[in-house]
Parts: structure tokens; C-alpha cells; sequence
């Protein structure tokens, strides 16, 4: 896998979660994404950036256009310093919440990704990488 | 501060949402219109969401919540516009919106208020859209 491209893009306040939708959005079009496929690793961009917001203390986006021998594809890495996830597979399930939300952000980030990993121990930090194919 | 407009048509509120939203901003309008509900005495709620380009769980829980207190306030909500492919997405991320009623367009979306109505109060339709709120920025 050879990255072609990327940017690393601060994701701190309300105001960077929106920046984050339109910047992967551009990104989606710009290597030919479908509408549907656009929507989808916007709005999974849109709840991880919103947990690392919320959850991490605030942190960074690096975006990254890859691509391997047959298709291309957008990856979006967050990382931020917080306090971690103690069971990242309980997180991960639909309706778990630590706050108010409604606990589908992680779940409902996967589905709508190719690929998702979580890393995350408690006390340092976590670290999502989201990863859609053309 | 910044604000999503309300404008009132009749006995229905009417609201487009043309911005990207920050969290606070949907949670300001999510506010607004519920005092809105509260001090017009409305009896319906239109949303018009033909302009969003990604709802995310954060947003639908605000159409969700807007719902439920227009509900509780004897209102109906109706989001109308809904572009397929944030539908197709919102399945996916699992967000089923329970109790928010949906139509096509805003003519579809008048509609089905008028008949939870009873139609007995049309002549709203018809009255000129008053813009009710001041209007904020809501440039980004
Ligand atoms: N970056 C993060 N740092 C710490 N905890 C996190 C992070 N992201 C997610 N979490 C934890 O995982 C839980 C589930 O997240 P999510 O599925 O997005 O649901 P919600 O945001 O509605 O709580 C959160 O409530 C929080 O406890
Ligand atoms: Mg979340």
C-alpha cells in the first residue's frame, strides 16, 4: 500500500468537527467517490472527530489518499492524548454511552467503513483509523 | 449569537436547515423551537433537511428530541427531504429516528399536517410565511 497524499488537520473544537465533514468530504470527491460512499465516510468522520472532541480532550485528524495494485482509497487516522477506552469492545457495541450521546458513533462508524481499528488503552490516549475503498 | 431562522406559517412553524451545523447551533434550534411550540401554540413543525449533506448521530438525535417535545407540546413534526443517500447511510449507522415522521417535500410534508389537523385549519397554508424569528448569521 502506497499513500499517495495527506494532511493533518486539528480536531479540538465544535468548529473542527465541521471542518473535518467538509475537508473529507473534498477529499471523497476528489477521488471519485460515489454520492452514497461520500455520505458514508463523512458522517463516520463526523462521529469519530465528535468522540475526539468530546471523549479524547480534543486531538488530530491525518488524512491519507492510498492506494494498493487495484483501487484507491481514503483512510482517516484520529489520535488524541485523553484518558482512553477501558473495553473497546463494549464501546463499540450500539447504545454503550459514557455521555449523552445515543452510543451508535464507534458501532456505526465501522459499518459504514471498510476497514476500522480501535487502539486504545486507558491513560493513553486512543487512536481510530477508518479506512474506505474505492 | 448564531441561529437557524423559524418562520411561521399559520398554524405551523417551517424550518430549512441550509448550514452545516456545529453541535451547539442544532442544539440552539432544537431549543428554539421548542419555546417556539410552547409560546405560538403550533400544531405542527415542519423541517426541511433537503440541504444537509451528511446527518450524523448527533443530528438525528436532535430531529429525534425535536419530535418528542413538539409531541409532548400537542405538535407534530414532519422532516421532509431527506436526500437518499443520507437515508441509505443513517440505516447503516443504525439510527432508526423512532417517532419522527418523514415526507418527500415540503408540499407532501404540509400535507400530512394539514391531515393530522384534521383539515380544518387550511387557510394557514395559504397565509403569507411571516419570518417570525430575527434572523441570525448563519454564514459559516
Ligand atoms: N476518543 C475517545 N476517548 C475516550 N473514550 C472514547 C473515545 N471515543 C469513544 N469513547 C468511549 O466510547 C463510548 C461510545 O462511543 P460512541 O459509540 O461514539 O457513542 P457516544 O458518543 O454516543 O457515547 C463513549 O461513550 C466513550 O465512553
Ligand atoms: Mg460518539
Amino acid at each position: 500500500m502506497a499513500t499517495l497524499r495527506s494532511e493533518t488537520l486539528p480536531v479540538r473544537s465544535e468548529r473542527d468537527i465541521v471542518y473535518v465533514r467538509q475537508t473529507v468530504r473534498r477529499w471523497a470527491e476528489e477521488l471519485r467517490f460515489g454520492l452514497v460512499d461520500q455520505t458514508k465516510i463523512v458522517t463516520a468522520a463526523s462521529e469519530i472527530a465528535r468522540n475526539t472532541v468530546v471523549y479524547g480532550g480534543g486531538g488530530e485528524l491525518r488524512l491519507e489518499a492510498i492506494n494498493d495494485d487495484v483501487r484507491k482509497g481514503l483512510r482517516l487516522t484520529f489520535e488524541d492524548k485523553g484518558p482512553g477506552i477501558a473495553d473497546v469492545d463494549l464501546a463499540l457495541r450500539d447504545g454503550f454511552t459514557t455521555g449523552a450521546g445515543l452510543g451508535l458513533g464507534l458501532g456505526g462508524a465501522k459499518r459504514l467503513c471498510n476497514e476500522f481499528n480501535v487502539d486504545s488503552r486507558p491513560g493513553n490516549g486512543t487512536r481510530v483509523m477508518l479506512l474506505r475503498w474505492k | 449569537m448564531e441561529r437557524i431562522p423559524i418562520l411561521r406559517m399559520g398554524p405551523f412553524l417551517l424550518v430549512t436547515i441550509q448550514v452545516d451545523m456545529h453541535d451547539r447551533l442544532a442544539l440552539t434550534l432544537q431549543d428554539d423551537l421548542t419555546a417556539k411550540i410552547a409560546s405560538t401554540g403550533a400544531k405542527g413543525v415542519l423541517i426541511d433537511i433537503s440541504s444537509l449533506e451528511v446527518v450524523d448521530s448527533f443530528i438525528g438525535r436532535m430531529l429525534a428530541n425535536i419530535s418528542a417535545m413538539a409531541s409532548v407540546l400537542d405538535a407534530k413534526t414532519v422532516v421532509v427531504g431527506m436526500q437518499p443517500a443520507v437515508a441509505i447511510t443513517l440505516v447503516e449507522l443504525g439510527l432508526s429516528l423512532p417517532g419522527v415522521r418523514t415526507a418527500l417535500n415540503v408540499e407532501r410534508g404540509m400535507d400530512q399536517l394539514h391531515r393530522a389537523l384534521g383539515g380544518t385549519e387550511k387557510r394557514g397554508v395559504n397565509e403569507p410565511a411571516r419570518q417570525d424569528a430575527e434572523r441570525g448569521d448563519i454564514a459559516q
